[in-house]
């Protein structure tokens, strides 16, 4: 009987957790018009979200390039299909792990700070703080915060594929041989701008809308105190990862399942 | 006031860069670069069998990309397949009895037209039909060509002897067939 009990408690609780968290979200877009009129507010978020994750964004995208670089050649060199290595390298970054990585990436550098930081506001009632003033807290404190993420994750998820295809060039040309001229040629044919290009900014834009959000609602639903914001920021990033997978085939199933 | 500044001017490095990156996604990656979009004039053939051509393959001439397929569809009078080709428009004194080939690059690669021109002093305007064109090869017809060709040759090798030997059977039989009676 407890049990059923438990079982009944826990799936009302998602169920209300859930319809919670669209709620503030509709709020916190409500708040878009007037962020817009503040832009100081945003290119902040923009600035503390965004610049400061370029650095392991870039190295981290090149590391990727450099590894498909040299385990595409490994295998392709068995097929003496060399020249198809900077479509495979190009292919996969833009496709797939451009947008799925720097999310990853993203949610465990910007989402858990954006946890962390609204709800050590709450604990520490500036949000209440705020509403005593009549100052909304979600259109003041979090939408710039949403929006900023919304605006860092495409730029990041581009530069991540850019410097990735960077280091797949480097080695394959540089250190393996393949031709230079066959190298671009080949990504030049395959690679489609549409198909694969606007796909992954795609990708990447629902990506960031999906980590921010989730960050931003577990920082404000956080339990308001040290121990709940701990709390917090480990779900936000656990959810981030098993949101960004599963929209990730979802979206890979719209898209390219009929190619 | 200064500590803004810098942020904005971060922020604007960063939107920079990664403006940049898309672009260079788009221009050195993908194939952008070669949209060349509604232009040109577009011709059609029809064919027996397109094989795996795709919209958008390219279609070239001694080699070089000359336009792009823009739409086939199944012609259901002729039951053929209509293969509208988009051709640039500066390659516009292409001859009227050109040729279509459907080829395919490389051993396994993707398939492609290639027009060979012909010697007509007529060129070839918007909506005008090629005439000469050659089907897609298609392997497993390939094959079984090869295979049947090679099962009748075998025949035809070993049953030469086996006939001239019932021919002479037949030859002598016959004697005697009406010596039986």
């Amino acid at each position: 009987m407890n049990v059923f009990i438990r079982l009944g408690e826990t799936t009302l609780a998602m169920l209300q957790k859930l319809g919670r968290s669209h709620l503030f979200l509709l709020h916190v877009l409500s708040g878009v018009p007037g962020i817009l009129l503040r832009p100081r507010l945003l290119s902040a978020q923009v600035f503390s979200l965004g610049v400061l994750s370029i650095l392991i964004i870039a190295v981290s995208g090149l590391f990727v390039g450099m590894v498909l670089g040299l385990q595409g050649f490994n295998v392709l060199s068995d097929f003496g299909a060399e020249e198809s290595l900077g479509v495979m390298v190009a292919a996969s970054l833009v496709r797939e792990l451009g947008p799925v990585v720097t999310a990853l990436l993203f949610a465990g550098r910007a989402g858990s700070a954006l946890t962390a930081e609204i709800g050590l506001m709450k604990a520490t009632e500036q949000l209440s703080g705020m509403e005593m003033m009549a100052v909304d807290p979600i259109k003041r404190i979090v939408t710039p915060r949403f929006l900023g993420g919304l605006i860092a994750m495409p730029l990041l998820a581009a530069l991540f594929s850019m410097v990735g295809v960077m280091g797949g060039f480097f080695v394959g040309v540089g250190l393996l041989g393949v031709d230079d001229g066959a190298f671009w040629t080949a990504m030049h044919t395959h690679i489609d701008f549409w198909d694969d290009i606007i796909n992954g900014v795609i990708k990447s834009l629902v990506f960031g809308v999906v980590v921010t959000w989730i960050a931003v609602f577990e920082g404000y639903d956080a339990l308001p105190t040290s121990e709940g914001v701990g709390r917090a920021t480990t779900r936000s990033v656990v959810f981030s990862a098993f949101a960004v997978l599963g929209c990730d085939f979802v979206l890979t199933a719209l898209m390219f399942g009929d190619a | 006031m200064r500590q803004s500044k810098m942020i904005e001017l971060w922020v604007g490095v960063f939107v920079a860069l990664g403006l940049v990156a898309l672009f260079f996604l788009s221009m050195q990656v993908s194939n952008l670069a070669d949209y060349s979009a509604d232009e040109g004039y577009v011709v059609k053939a029809y064919f027996d069998n397109v094989g795996s051509l795709k919209v958008r393959a390219p279609v070239t001439m001694s080699g070089v990309r000359v336009g792009r397929v823009s739409q086939i569809t199944f012609d259901k009078q002729k039951f053929q397949a209509l293969v509208e080709l988009r051709i640039d428009p500066k390659f516009d004194n292409l001859p009227e009895d050109t040729s279509a080939t459907i080829l395919t690059a490389g051993l396994l690669g993707e398939q492609y037209i290639s027009l060979s021109p012909g010697g007509s002093d007529l060129t070839l305007q918007q909506g005008s039909v090629i005439d000469l064109t050659q089907s897609a090869i298609v392997f497993e017809q390939m094959v079984s060509k090869f295979l049947y060709s090679k099962a009748e040759g075998e025949k035809k090798a070993s049953s030469s002897s086996p006939v001239e030997k019932n021919g002479s059977n037949a030859v002598q039989a016959e004697p005697v067939a009406p010596a039986a009676p």
